[in-house]
C-alpha cells in the first residue's frame, strides 16, 4: 500500500452561514491527476482552496477536519508561504502579472531567493518547455505578458507555478475561457505534467475530466458523492447522482 | 395616444438641452476665466519684459520705480512645495497601503472617514492652529529668529495634501484586480512581496496621479501659507527661513492695489504663472489617470 500524497479527513467548509463542504474525506495518490467535477456551488473550488490555504484569504471562513501533505497537517505549523511554495494553483482566468514574459516566469523563483541571472534563465527556460510555450515566446521574453492570447497567458501561468517547483498543482477549470486548440494543448501539459508532479483538476468540462484524469470525484452541495477510477465513474458509477449528471440530467 | 407621445418628445428636448447647456457653461466659464487673467496679466508685459518678470530678483511693486522680480515668490512656493511634498507623499502612499492591503475592514472604516475629516478642515482653520502651535513649536526646537518658516508652512501643507493622496492612491490600489494578488500569492509570495511587486507597480499610475493632485492643492493653497510661511519676498537660502508663496502674494497685496495700475496687472501675471503651473500638474496627473485605464 503506497502512503497518499494527499489526505483529506472529514474536511468541512463553513463560509459565514453558507455550508460550503460537509465532512468530505479522500485520498490523492503521487504522480496522478484527480479530477474534481460536479455542477456549480458543489464545494469543488472551497475544496481546491483548502489545499493551498488561499481560503484563508476569505473574512469568515471556518474549517474543521484534517488536510495532510506527506502526512504533515497543513493547518498545524506549517508556513502559508512555504505550503504555497509547494502546493502551486492555475487559476480560471489566466492573470499574468503586469510584467514581461520573462519576468512574470522569474518572479517565483526571485522571492524564494534566486538572483543568478544564469540560473533565472535557466529556470524561465525549464518552465517554458514544460508547459509548451517556449517555442512559440522564445524570441518575445522580453515583450509584455498581456500581449499573448488567452491559451498562451493560461499555459504561461502553468510555466510560472512549474518554476517555483511545486510538488502539487491545483488547477481550478483552467480551460473555462480557453478555445477548443488552446484547451487541447493546455490537457497535454497536464498530462506530460503528472509523472513529476500530483495534480488536481477542478473543472466544469466532465469530458475534459474523462479526458484526462485518472481519478474522478464527484461533488454535489459539498458532499463528496463518489470517487474512484476515472473509466469507472463515466461508465458504470456506484451512484445514480453521478450518472444523472454526467448524462447531463442536471447542473 | 399621439399627444403623449409628442409631450415626451418635448420633454425629452427640453431635458437634453438643458444637461448640454450645462456642460458647455462649465468651458465657456473656464475659458471667460483665463481671457480675463489673461487681458489683465498681458498688460503688464508692456511695462516689463516677461524675462525680467520671471527671473528679477526683487519684488517691490510699489517703491519707485516699482521693480517686478517674482522669483523670489517662484522660489517660495517651490521650496513650501517642495517641503510638504517631502512630507506628505510618504506618509500618504504608506497610509494609502495600510488602508487599502493591510488594515482590517473595521479599522479601514474609521481610517477612512478620518482622512475624510482631515480634507474638510477648511484651510484657515489648519493655518490658525498652525500659528499657535506649530510655529512656536518650531521656533523653539531649531533655536530661530522666528517659527515662521518655509518648513512650519511644508508642515502644515502636507496635512492638506494628504487626505488627496491618501484617498486616490487609495482608490488606486483599491482597484487593482485581486486575481493578480493570488497570483502571487499562489507562488509563495508573503504579503509584504505581494504588496510591493505586484500589486503597489499596478497601481503605479494612480498613485503618480495622486501625488500630482496633491501637489496641485499645495500649490494653490493660499490661506495657510500666508499666515505660516512669514510672507517675506526674499530668495530663501534654507528651508528654516521665511517665504513668501505666489499665491500668499497675491491674496495679500490685491486689497491695496489700485485697479489698472502696474502693480494690479502684476498681481493678474502671477495669476497667470500660477494657472500654469496648476494647469500642468493636473495634466500630468489626468495623463496618468488615464494610463491607468488603458
Amino acid at each position: 500500500m503506497v502512503s497518499p500524497k494527499i489526505s483529506v479527513k472529514d474536511l468541512d467548509i463553513r463560509f459565514g452561514g453558507i455550508h460550503a463542504l460537509k465532512e468530505v474525506s479522500l485520498d490523492i495518490m503521487n504522480n496522478e491527476i484527480l479530477g474534481v467535477i460536479g455542477p456549480a456551488n458543489s464545494g469543488k473550488t472551497s475544496f481546491l482552496r483548502a489545499v493551498n490555504r488561499f481560503n484563508d484569504l476569505v473574512p469568515n471562513y471556518q474549517m474543521s477536519g484534517r488536510i495532510t501533505i506527506d502526512g504533515l497537517d497543513i493547518y498545524g505549523q506549517v508556513d502559508r508561504n512555504g505550503l504555497r511554495r509547494k502546493v502551486g494553483m492555475v487559476f480560471a482566468l489566466p492573470v499574468p502579472l503586469p510584467l514581461s514574459i520573462f519576468d512574470n516566469i522569474a518572479y517565483g523563483p526571485q522571492l524564494h531567493g534566486i538572483s543568478s541571472r544564469k540560473k533565472l534563465c535557466e529556470i524561465v527556460e525549464k518552465a517554458l518547455k514544460a508547459a509548451f510555450l517556449w517555442d512559440e515566446v522564445k524570441d518575445r521574453l522580453k515583450k509584455p505578458a498581456h500581449n499573448l492570447s488567452g491559451g498562451q497567458q493560461q499555459r504561461l501561468c502553468i510555466a510560472r507555478t512549474l518554476a517555483v517547483e511545486p510538488e502539487v498543482i491545483l488547477f481550478d477549470e483552467p480551460c473555462s475561457g480557453l478555445d477548443p486548440i488552446s484547451t487541447a494543448k493546455v490537457e497535454e501539459a497536464m498530462l506530460q505534467l503528472k509523472s513529476r508532479y500530483t495534480i488536481v483538476l477542478v473543472t466544469n468540462n466532465t469530458k475534459q475530466a474523462a479526458r484526462v484524469s485518472d481519478r474522478t470525484a464527484f461533488f454535489l452541495m459539498g458532499e463528496l458523492v463518489e470517487i474512484d477510477k476515472t473509466d469507472k465513474i463515466f461508465t458504470a458509477p456506484a451512484d445514480t447522482r453521478t450518472s444523472d449528471y454526467i448524462e447531463g440530467r442536471f447542473g | 395616444m399621439t399627444r403623449d407621445k409628442r409631450n415626451q418628445r418635448i420633454r425629452e428636448f427640453f431635458i437634453e438641452k438643458t444637461i448640454s447647456a450645462s456642460g458647455i457653461a462649465s468651458v465657456v466659464i473656464v475659458v471667460l476665466i483665463f481671457v480675463f487673467l489673461l487681458k489683465d496679466g498681458l498688460s503688464l508685459f508692456k511695462i516689463e519684459s516677461i524675462q525680467d518678470f520671471l527671473s528679477g530678483k526683487l519684488w517691490y511693486p510699489i517703491s519707485d520705480p516699482p521693480k517686478f522680480g517674482i522669483l523670489p515668490l517662484i522660489l517660495g512656493s517651490i521650496v513650501v512645495t517642495a517641503g510638504a511634498t517631502a512630507i506628505s507623499v510618504p506618509i500618504g502612499v504608506a497610509s494609502a497601503i495600510y488602508i487599502a492591503e493591510v488594515s482590517s475592514p473595521r479599522i479601514k472604516e474609521y481610517l477612512k472617514a478620518g482622512v475624510e475629516l482631515l480634507a474638510a478642515i477648511p484651510s484657515v482653520v489648519l493655518g490658525f492652529i498652525g500659528v499657535v502651535t506649530l510655529v512656536p513649536f518650531v521656533k523653539q526646537f531649531f533655536n530661530l529668529p522666528t517659527g515662521l518658516t518655509a518648513f512650519s508652512g511644508s508642515i502644515m501643507l502636507a496635512f492638506m495634501a494628504m487626505p488627496t493622496i491618501v484617498s486616490i492612491a487609495e482608490d488606486a490600489l483599491t482597484a487593482v484586480p485581486r486575481s493578480y494578488r493570488e497570483g502571487a500569492l499562489a507562488l509563495g509570495a508573503t504579503k509584504w512581496q505581494t504588496i510591493y511587486k505586484v500589486t503597489v507597480p499596478s497601481a503605479a499610475s494612480g498613485i503618480v496621479a495622486a501625488v500630482m493632485l496633491g501637489v496641485g492643492r499645495v500649490i494653490g493653497e493660499t490661506m495657510a501659507v500666508m499666515m505660516i510661511t512669514g510672507n517675506a519676498a526674499v530668495i530663501p537660502k534654507s528651508i528654516f527661513q521665511p517665504v513668501r508663496t505666489l499665491t500668499a502674494t497675491i491674496a495679500a497685496e490685491m486689497g491695496e492695489t489700485v485697479r489698472g495700475s502696474d502693480h494690479f496687472y502684476a498681481l493678474f501675471a502671477i495669476g497667470i504663472v500660477l494657472f500654469l503651473i496648476t494647469f500642468f500638474i493636473n495634466m500630468i496627473a489626468d495623463l496618468y489617470l488615464h494610463r491607468e485605464k488603458r
